[in-house]
């Protein structure tokens, strides 16, 4: 059963219809449609393989779909996708980092090529505000697992982008820094954001969320917003749904 | 100007980079030393065989050390996802390629720099002239532009170290031939007349492997 969360009143900023993508013989993705409001924190839960991430990375341009329509802000993705890719910032598994250059040199790389016109002190900013001032110029080889998600989430922010997409963003951070990163995700700029993320824990994901989607094999199997947002009420739907918590 | 702010800032961090490891510039000069010291051990006391066979040898060290390279170009992109970091730039993938080629062709020509005096004195041949440098350079363009494609291929694949030159080495026999008859002939004096044909050849593949390479690297990126 799928539950479709209200219709948005502003129009989407993100339109996904009858999105599909296979890797070879194997359909990650089957028939995805799912719209979301600007400011909307979304998040994804699923079992691994539920197609979580490939979403996420159809969503942020870093592979195409096989079928199916991405809209982001009213442009098709596949028609303008280098102009689009400005007004969305994204985290993954892997830190998108340079591990031979400090954290200054790596921002300074993404300023770049993002066009961010007050580079010095964008980078200053953002640096302070995950907390690594004191470590800006050491390598990033030399940074904890920690500290180098914080520079991930950092980087991402760099561009002022108005969707975030997050592919488990908690990973190797503790609960506080999340919840105090999540603070500046969410307030930074004092742009309302577009947030996408995956988690594997509901209660995480309940928290910090208006609306939760539960992904399985490829497909959309409950989507839930406002006053729905219960941990326990979600873990019934889920267990129900994907055969269990892992 | 907007694009080409992009392009140098890759070569800028791919510099930086290099900087701070020399995983390249010093792993591949160590190579390409070691193959000109191998040759003129083996070679040394024939001075004809040494003539008919020197630009093949100067080509050889150009070529594989080329390959060394180009094979760590996109190895440090692809840790810790850094090259779809990349993608994920508003940069058409064209920039991207533009960019990687360019630090290709900077690293390559840097090695070549150090080696050509080098293979100068030990094999007694004056290469130190203007045609061979303009030769060296030629060549090492569509070098470095066939090989940041096939380099961009290869990194997907598990076994990329040898995937790289299994494919890019067929590709590049023709440049390399004609870098070969090229280099003989400046080597043995020939004028400019003589060279124009090779030349022609060289600056022809040149042409149409940057652009052909340029066109394709797009889908060349596609999972």
């Amino acid at each position: 059963m799928v539950t479709k969360a209200p219709a948005l009143s502003d129009g989407p900023i993100i339109s996904v219809k009858g999105l599909t993508r296979t890797f070879n013989d194997f359909l990650a993705l089957r028939g995805i449609d799912i719209d979301i409001g600007a400011g909307e924190k979304v998040a994804v839960l699923g079992p691994n393989g539920a197609g979580k991430t490939t979403l996420l990375k159809v969503l942020s341009s870093a592979i195409t779909s096989s079928s199916g329509e991405v809209t982001i802000r009213s442009t098709r993705l596949k028609d303008k996708d280098p102009e689009v890719r400005r007004y969305i910032g994204v985290v993954s598994h892997q830190t998108f980092l340079y591990q031979e250059l400090t954290a200054y040199e790596n921002f300074t790389f993404y300023c770049r090529m993002y066009d961010v016109s007050d580079r010095e002190e964008r980078i200053r900013e953002i640096i302070d505000r995950i907390g690594m001032m004191p470590r800006l110029h050491d390598r990033v080889s030399n940074l904890s697992r920690g500290m180098q998600q914080r520079l991930s989430i950092g980087r991402a922010l760099l561009h002022r982008p108005e969707i975030l997409l997050l592919d488990e963003p908690d990973t190797g951070l503790d609960w506080h820094a999340l919840s105090s990163l999540w603070d500046i995700i969410n307030r930074e700029d004092g742009i309302n954001r577009t947030i996408l993320f995956t988690t594997h824990n509901l209660s995480r994901a309940c928290t910090l969320s208006n609306r939760v989607v539960i992904m399985n094999k490829g497909k959309i199997v409950h989507d839930i917003a406002g006053s729905g947002l219960d941990a326990g009420n979600i873990e019934e739907i889920y267990s129900r749904l994907t055969g269990g918590i892992e | 100007m907007n694009y080409f702010r992009k392009v140098s800032a890759i070569v800028w961090k791919d510099a930086l980079s290099e900087m701070r490891t020399r995983e390249i510039v010093f792993s591949v000069l160590v190579f390409a030393l070691l193959v000109l010291v191998i040759f003129n051990f083996a070679f040394g006391a024939d001075e004809t065989a040494m003539n008919s066979i020197a630009p093949g040898i100067l080509w050889v060290t150009f070529a594989f050390a080329g390959v060394l390279s180009l094979n760590r170009s996109f190895v440090q992109e692809k840790e810790n996802g850094c090259f779809e970091a990349l993608t994920l730039c508003p940069v058409g993938r064209d920039a991207i390629y533009v960019g990687k080629m360019l630090s290709s062709l900077v690293f390559m020509i840097i090695i070549e720099i150090i080696t050509l005096p080098v293979y100068s004195f030990l094999f007694n041949l004056n290469v130190l002239s203007f045609e061979i440098i303009i030769i060296t350079l030629l060549a090492t363009i569509g070098f470095a532009a066939v090989g940041t494609l096939f380099s961009a291929l290869a990194v997907n694949t598990r076994v990329r170290e040898m995937v790289l030159p299994i494919l890019f080495l067929p590709v590049v026999v023709p440049l390399l031939i004609c870098a070969v008859n090229a280099s003989g002939d400046a080597l043995a004096g020939e004028s400019w007349g003589d060279l124009f044909s090779w030349l022609m050849l060289i600056i022809a593949y040149d042409v149409v492997f940057v652009v052909a390479s340029y066109l394709v690297f797009e889908h060349a990126l596609e999972e």
